[in-house]
């Protein structure tokens, strides 16, 4: 049974191929996929691309604004921005990317179960998440560290299992107007798992909030680990991301303004584009709004 | 000249698909004491037209191109905000379809009904909020609140859905007005309060001389009001005349067709019904639901139940089309879920040709599934938005194992035929078609798996009358094609007469009656019966202003 329910989906990914049509049409959108594509490969081919090494220091040079030789100007080590805020980069999208993965995973699969499934179930879920939302984030976090020692993974990780909390409430919400849906219950007259209901029925309808929050989430899971590395629970220096980057910036703002605007900047630039796409993918996976 | 006369009303929306002329050059007038009808099905412009009198539509997307509207001599089209600010709260009143939402519930009725009053922007004619008071309860009394001095400190989730629209009639009325605007005021109400409130709108109508302009899509329930009649279609007028020459001496193709799709009579198909072969059965079915609502007080805590059905027994001859009529909240849809356990059965048996099927796991009923289908009432939402109508179709099909890979395009295909689908729009979404095509999908997922029993829960109470009778045919001609047996719950009796061998009548979670259609239509045992079939509205002017004029 299981194996010709897959064969709906090859049959019928329609809804996806047909995203695919209108999310080229959409100009903005496209900018903004070309620009994270672009950081996502200049990111991975950093160590070869760096014009200097991320921890090669010039102390004689110190802070200098941008020049011939550093493009965006040195820091109060002497160390080349560009070279920094490309290992930056490494360190910020590899946990917006990760952390949101976890995120939106947990939170959705959350969400969806216990929205659809309701009564006990629910109500045992939700106060699980309840007792999470309570609980102080900093500690979760150092208990973490403390048991499973400093890991950068593992860190990722930890952002992700935070920020899953608001997504499973927000899909929640959604299904538990959907699951009252007659499609929904057609669904069930047809005899469907409640597996299937769920990933066929459900979830695709729950999608245009999902992708809003999902593109609110990721810049807020790079702050979060600039937050924690100021800590010292992330990553050191001379490691660097752009969340650490922008949080020293700000210190020396008045003095080398180069060190706060750059790293600003590039955030910024991924935001925008973050933003662009996921407009443009929830307009495109919505079928309602017109295909020009 | 008329208090209302509007000529060469143009209303164009300006909408990023092009330019929609919703109203199109229309002409009409109505009088002190007078009724005018505008009646067409959705998307005529009727109420349109209407709403553009009161300032009431979103500008843009609408703009009025030309024309005017004569109130009183003042023309209500280009007036200013203040003007048409005292004419909405002095002079012209609307009633609206819904009376479940058209109420605020945070509020008392009895403080949304004085509101016109006390917040009045004439403040010659401001009251004083306990003058306000007596004034209210007086109306209340009017509209046949019962207890109308209690009545006013409740809340509107305390009233029923015909007692609600009684206090919005009273709400139109209060300030006096001298036109009253009536958007298709009973199409959400059961068919006795139907009659109820028709009678009502009538005897104050002519108490007070108002002129009412009364929007609807159903010829029948205007025959006995309207003194003049307007029918509609995509924003022109087709015909226009006294309500006798309209149903009487008909003129146009298109109001000729409205009349013609109202059902009516009795079944003309064959029946199909084989005596002796129960197809199912049901043996005092009980299912009632948790009531969390406020006990009363004095009551001592416990767990209360809402009987939703209540010690029901039928049975279901195989080839039969078994009609289900009841008024809303009679349980009519509970009985149809709770047959194809899709609500859960508290007590009693349900037998499906001789197996058990209340008694089954999940697991065990996938394969009964395949067998009996359901048919939602709202195409709107039946369908999964995010599907296209071939994955809609598809699933079905591939998920009982009724085909593979090589077939399955054939086989959606072939349903699309059935249901009078063209093949070209499997690659479209809901969205993308009208109500009755929605439903025609619908009907096609239903039949997909080749079931022997489908339950119709009120599958064309949503759709225009034209529509509904086209669907009702598609209905009948696969009944005979699939050699289906039919349980079709219904609120519209005379859809019920056309389309079923034999009916049963519930009320309040129990069976009231059980009867071949025509014979119960001859001569209904039981008072409730009676009751409901004296409230279907005809369209026929004659009998219907006899009727009227007995209720008031």
């Amino acid at each position: 049974m299981d194996a010709s329910i897959e064969k709906i989906d090859e049959a019928g990914s329609s809804l996806w191929q047909d995203a695919w049509v209108k999310l080229r049409k959409n100009r903005l959108a496209i900018c903004g996929l070309v620009v994270l594509l672009l950081l996502g490969l200049v990111s991975l081919l950093t160590p070869w691309i760096a014009p200097y090494g991320y921890e090669e220091q010039n102390l004689i040079l110190g802070a200098s604004p941008p020049s011939a030789e550093h493009w965006l100007g040195t820091d109060i080590f002497g160390r080349d921005m560009l070279t920094r805020i490309m290992y930056g980069g490494r360190v910020s999208l590899t946990v917006g990317l990760i952390a949101t993965a976890v995120a939106l995973m947990i939170g959705v699969l959350w969400g969806a179960t216990s929205g659809f499934v309701g009564g006990r179930v629910d109500a045992v879920m939700m106060r699980l998440v309840d007792i999470l939302y309570a609980l102080p984030f900093m500690i979760f976090i150092v208990l973490l560290m403390v048991v499973f020692g400093r890991n950068i993974f593992l860190l990722f990780f930890a952002i992700g299992a935070v920020e899953w909390l608001t997504m499973a409430r927000i899909v929640r919400g959604q299904v538990m107007t959907l699951r009252k849906q007659e499609f929904v219950e057609a669904a069930y007259s047809l005899g469907l798992s409640q597996w299937t209901i769920i990933r066929r029925h459900i979830i695709p309808n729950t999608l245009g909030p999902v992708i809003v929050y999902t593109t609110l989430t990721i810049p807020s899971v790079m702050l979060l680990e600039a937050f924690l590395s100021f800590l010292g629970l992330g990553i050191q220096p001379p490691q660097s991301s752009w969340g650490l980057l922008i949080s020293y910036g700000v210190e020396t703002m008045e003095e080398f303004p180069w060190l706060l605007i750059f790293p600003g900047l590039t955030l910024s630039i991924t935001l925008f584009a973050l933003n662009f796409l996921g407009d443009g993918l929830r307009d495109a996976l919505d079928p309602r709004t017109s295909k020009d | 000249m008329a208090l209302l006369e509007v000529n060469g009303l143009k209303v164009h929306f300006h909408t990023r698909d092009g330019l929609v002329k919703a109203v199109d050059d229309v002409s009409f007038s109505v009088d002190c004491g007078e009724t005018l009808a505008i009646v067409g099905e959705s998307g005529s412009g009727k109420s349109v037209t209407c709403y553009s009198l009161l300032d009431l539509l979103p500008k843009p997307p609408a703009k009025i191109e030309g024309g005017s509207a004569l109130f009183d001599g003042v023309d209500l089209l280009t007036c200013d905000s203040t003007q048409m600010r005292s004419f909405r709260s002095n002079d012209i009143a609307m009633i609206f379809q819904d009376p479940m939402t058209s109420l605020n519930p945070f509020i008392t009725i009895g403080e949304q009904l004085i509101e016109p009053l006390i917040y009045n922007p004439d403040k010659s004619r401001t009251q004083t909020r306990s003058a306000a008071r007596l004034r209210a309860i007086e109306l209340l009394d009017e509209v046949g609140i019962i207890d109308p001095e209690k009545r006013f400190d409740c809340y509107p989730h305390e009233f029923s859905g015909g007692m609600r629209q009684r206090v919005m009639i009273a709400m139109a009325l209060i300030n006096e007005p001298r036109l009253l605007i009536c958007d298709e005021p009973t199409t959400a109400l059961d068919v006795t309060i139907q009659a109820q409130i028709l009678a009502l709108i009538k005897k104050l109508q002519q108490k007070r001389n108002v002129a009412v302009i009364f929007i609807s899509h159903d010829l029948g329930v205007v025959a006995g009001i309207a003194d003049n009649v307007i029918v509609m279609c995509e924003g022109t007028v087709r015909e226009t005349g006294d309500t006798e020459a309209i149903f009487y001496r008909t003129q146009n193709d298109y109001t000729k067709k409205l009349l013609a799709a109202i059902p009516e009579g009795a079944k003309v198909m064959p029946s199909r019904l084989q005596q002796d072969s129960p197809m199912i059965e049901v043996k005092n079915l009980k299912t009632y639901f948790r009531d969390y609502g406020k006990p009363l007080a004095g009551a001592r805590p416990e767990k209360r139940y809402i009987k939703a059905v209540d010690d029901v027994s039928l049975h279901i001859q195989r080839g039969e089309i078994l009609g289900l009529v009841g008024e809303s909240g009679s349980g009519k849809s509970t009985l149809g879920r709770s047959i194809l356990q899709l609500a859960p059965i508290t007590e009693g048996s349900v037998q499906f040709s001789g197996t058990e099927i209340s008694a089954l796991s999940r697991h065990q009923l996938i394969p009964w599934r395949r067998k009996m289908q359901m048919i939602f009432q709202d195409p709107y939402a039946s369908l999964n938005p995010r599907m296209t109508v071939y994955e809609t179709l598809a699933e079905p099909l591939l998920y009982h194992g009724l085909a593979n890979a090589k077939t399955i395009n054939h086989q959606v295909q072939l349903l699309m035929d059935d249901v009078g689908l063209a093949r070209a729009n499997l690659r479209k979404y809901p969205h993308e078609f009208s109500g009755g095509q929605r439903q025609r999908i619908a009907i096609g997922r239903a039949i997909a798996t080749k079931p022997e029993l489908i339950i119709a829960d009120e599958p064309v109470s949503a759709l225009d009358v034209t529509i509904q009778a086209q669907v009702l045919d598609l209905i009948l001609d696969l009944v005979e094609r699939h050699n289906l047996t039919m349980l079709f719950i219904s609120h519209d009796l005379s859809v019920v007469r056309y389309i079923s061998d034999r009916v049963i009548v519930m009320n309040k979670g129990v069976i009231i009656e059980i009867g071949e259609t025509e014979a119960l239509w001859a001569s209904p045992q039981q008072p409730y019966t009676q009751q409901l079939l004296e409230a279907i509205p005809l369209a026929d002017p004659k009998s219907e202003r006899a009727r009227l004029a007995s209720a008031s």
